[in-house]
């Protein structure tokens, strides 16, 4: 694990991927950080990896774009080679393989989401260390330790689609409001067979929570 | 064909090749860890057990691994410390056992191989200052002797009828020493899982990265069997009688 | 051959005027001089067979295979040279092992069977070195299903129902075509394949041999393997007794 460079931006973040029934609701904060300044408050933190397959980062933007491009790449060169689309599980070991190799050196942990024919929706997770862990929903970045016990709490196995993404909405707003190195909007991704459909919930028009 | 390259553009094959960008780093704390491992022989065999908890710092953040892994008919490999690590490790076991099933010679690794080749392995690492964070049992039946054996990040490495990694070097050791050692070969399987049961339990009351869902391995001469994730009864009445802290 | 002896066999970078590459097409050769291997893709699995024609009664049974493994899921039948065979086996495990250690996942016949082509084509380039006397028949069960390759000298690589190589290769590729692959069973299809073998054999030209059998099915783990002894026994007394069967049919002919 390698610390932040002095005035390297920093996605101190909230990420989250649920799975549900043939596919998966991603969604993340949009602040980017340098110290305590906000560099940039629209940030994209859930980035295209393949057509159905998303990855959320969090740790050094830097670090975390040049990985999620380095595993773009291999993803097309699959697809060429293989004549279809890659699993997650695949995009999920490229990542992990870089994040792995290049632990002592990268400030990065990520979340990799998305549908496949195979196995339809599924949610992984590399945090720092390289290592690699399959769950059912996922949390991280710094504000996901604010909402480790609301998200226990409120997610149940078979949740719907909307379900799922009332709850991404929730959490987040939830961590966002805890947490000062999150804030800004709400980005969400559902990934089906059918495609990717991407939404955004305005920083003036989060859900209701106690702010006393 | 080549593999596939993995390189992130900015890094440098081999730790010479960075010396002139300051000081050559390296893994210098386990990040996602796994807590103690117990095991010791009975009768029939070995038990191993661990818990399927993936702490991260004191965050019990992943609650479904699997820290036994079976390497091959005869073999259990039960793991602490970085789980990074051990998934690499894995990797390179499942490898070798893969290059053993090709040679399809009629031999199979015993495990006493698997565990030299561990031990050679982590000792190796720990010589190009590099180590795998981890410590090790593995224990199986091998020619029909019972092996129970203990690697850690040093390549240090020892055998012994009952073995414990972390905090189970501390709680569970004096348990086994007093309940097995000397009566290996006497140990029912049930004795044998009151034993265990008892370790997990204390571990459970006393570290703090224990967690109660937990899997037992044995390996006996049918093979191994890696139970599903269970649950330990525990007892906490006594609570009810302790009121204040003091005269 | 019209250009034989005018040089343009003598080196594998080296067209003939009537654009041949001598040296693969010598190379093929080898294969068809070896003992006959096959391969069969059924519904439930695929079986490799091989006639493995020994020189010596002093050989130990088993010994020397001519079917084997690369990473498990996959089966390497061959016929030609066998150092040759050794050397590309040794390529494919690397092949397997490699994409296994970057994406966590089998490698697919589809892509071993075009990296061994690949690798086995780079060999028709340069005079500094010799083609494969080898063709490679690749059996294995993916995501897709069965799957079938043969990989030839010149680095062609084709996927089958059904392939067959070696000096029997033309009764062999007879007595496939006559099978109905899609309706077969492994357990079936190890039977035909043993009396397909045993039909190619030329008891004239090569007396001893042995039978091997493999294949990749439900009953293997879907994994690689020589089929049991007892599936083998039985294999080889169904195809003994056709080949009985076949004779007393001929002698009927006669007496016709």
């Amino acid at each position: 694990m390698a610390p932040l460079k002095p005035g390297e931006a920093n996605l101190g973040t909230t990420i989250m991927a649920v799975q549900f029934d043939g596919g998966v609701v991603v969604g993340a904060d949009s602040r980017t950080s340098t110290g305590t300044y906000v560099a940039n408050r629209v940030t994209d933190k859930l980035t295209k990896v393949h057509e159905r397959v998303y990855c959320c980062r969090s740790g050094s933007a830097a670090d975390t774009q040049a990985i999620a491009d380095i595993v773009s790449y291999h993803l097309d060169l699959y697809t060429a080679q293989h004549g279809e689309p890659p699993t997650v599980s695949v995009a999920a070991s490229l990542f992990q393989e870089i994040c792995y190799q290049n632990r002592d050196s990268l400030s990065a942990a990520i979340i990799v989401a998305g549908w496949d024919e195979q196995n339809g929706g599924s949610v992984y997770e590399v945090p720092i260390g390289g290592s690699l862990h399959k769950g059912e929903f996922a949390i991280g970045g710094s504000g996901s330790t604010y909402i480790y016990g609301y998200c226990d709490k409120t997610f149940r196995p078979g949740m719907s689609k909307d379900e799922c993404v009332e709850f991404v909405k929730n959490a987040v707003s939830l961590a966002m409001t805890r947490d000062g190195s999150s804030g800004g909007v709400i980005r969400l991704a559902v990934i089906t067979r059918e495609g990717v459909e991407r939404m955004v919930v305005f920083g003036d028009n989060l859900p209701p929570q106690y702010l006393g | 064909m080549d593999p596939v390259s993995l390189e992130l553009p900015h890094t440098l094959r081999g730790p010479q090749a960075t010396a002139g960008y300051g000081p050559t780093t390296r893994t210098t704390q386990p990040i996602v860890t796994g807590t103690s491992v117990v095991a010791f022989k009975y009768k029939d065999g070995i038990m191993m057990a661990a818990d399927c908890l993936a702490s991260y710092g004191s965050l019990a953040r992943f609650r479904n691994e699997n820290r036994l892994m079976k390497v091959n008919e005869t073999t259990v490999l039960g793991v602490s410390g970085d789980m990074g690590d051990f998934q690499h490790m894995k990797h390179k076991l499942e490898d070798v056992m893969t290059h053993e099933y090709d040679m399809d010679d009629g031999q199979a690794l015993g495990t006493k191989s698997v565990y030299k080749c561990l031990s050679n392995i982590m000792y190796g690492r720990r010589t190009n200052i590099n180590p795998l964070w981890n410590s090790f049992i593995v224990g199986g039946v091998d020619g029909g002797e019972r092996v129970l054996g203990y690697v850690d990040l040093y390549g240090t490495t020892y055998m012994a009828d009952s073995l414990a990694t972390g905090f189970g070097k501390h709680l569970a050791v004096p348990i086994l020493r007093r309940r097995v050692e000397g009566r290996a070969d006497e140990i029912t399987e049930e004795e044998a899982v009151a034993i265990m049961d008892d370790c997990m339990r204390v571990l459970l009351y006393r570290d703090c990265r224990a967690f109660n869902k937990l899997r037992r391995a044995k390996v006996t001469a049918q093979g191994v069997e890696i139970s599903e994730p269970y649950s330990l009864a525990t007892n906490w009445s006594y609570a009810e009688s302790i009121v204040g802290y003091g005269v | 051959m019209t250009s034989i002896g005018t040089g343009y066999d003598l080196s594998v970078s080296t067209y003939s005027p009537d654009g041949r590459v001598f040296q693969v097409e010598y190379a093929q050769k080898a294969v068809d001089n070896s003992g006959t291997a096959i391969g069969l893709r059924v519904k439930d699995g695929v079986v490799l067979a091989v006639e493995k024609i020994k020189h010596s009664r002093l050989l130990v049974p088993q010994s020397n295979r001519r079917i084997m493994t690369a990473g498990k899921h996959i089966g390497v039948a061959s016929a030609g040279w066998m150092s040759d065979t050794r050397h590309l086996v040794k390529r494919a495990r690397d092949e397997a092992h490699n994409y296994h250690s970057v994406y966590k996942a089998d490698i697919p016949a589809k892509i071993i069977a075009e990296r061994m082509g690949m690798y086995v084509q780079a060999y028709t380039l340069y005079s500094s070195v010799r083609p494969f006397g080898v063709s490679t028949i690749l059996a294995c069960v993916d995501k897709d299903g069965p799957q079938l390759y043969m990989v030839e000298p010149s680095g062609q690589f084709v996927g089958y129902r059904g392939c067959a190589a070696g000096k029997g290769k033309q009764v062999a590729k007879t007595e496939i075509e006559k099978l109905k692959l899609e309706e077969l069973t492994v357990r079936e299809a190890v039977k035909e394949a043993a009396r397909i073998i045993y039909a190619a054999h030329d008891e004239a030209k090569d007396k001893l041999f042995e039978l091997e059998l493999s294949w990749v099915c439900a009953e293997s783990g879907m994994l690689h393997a020589h089929v049991p002894q007892d599936v083998l026994a039985d294999a080889i007394q169904h195809a003994e007794r056709s080949l009985d069967e076949d004779d007393d049919d001929e002698m009927e002919d006669e007496d016709l």
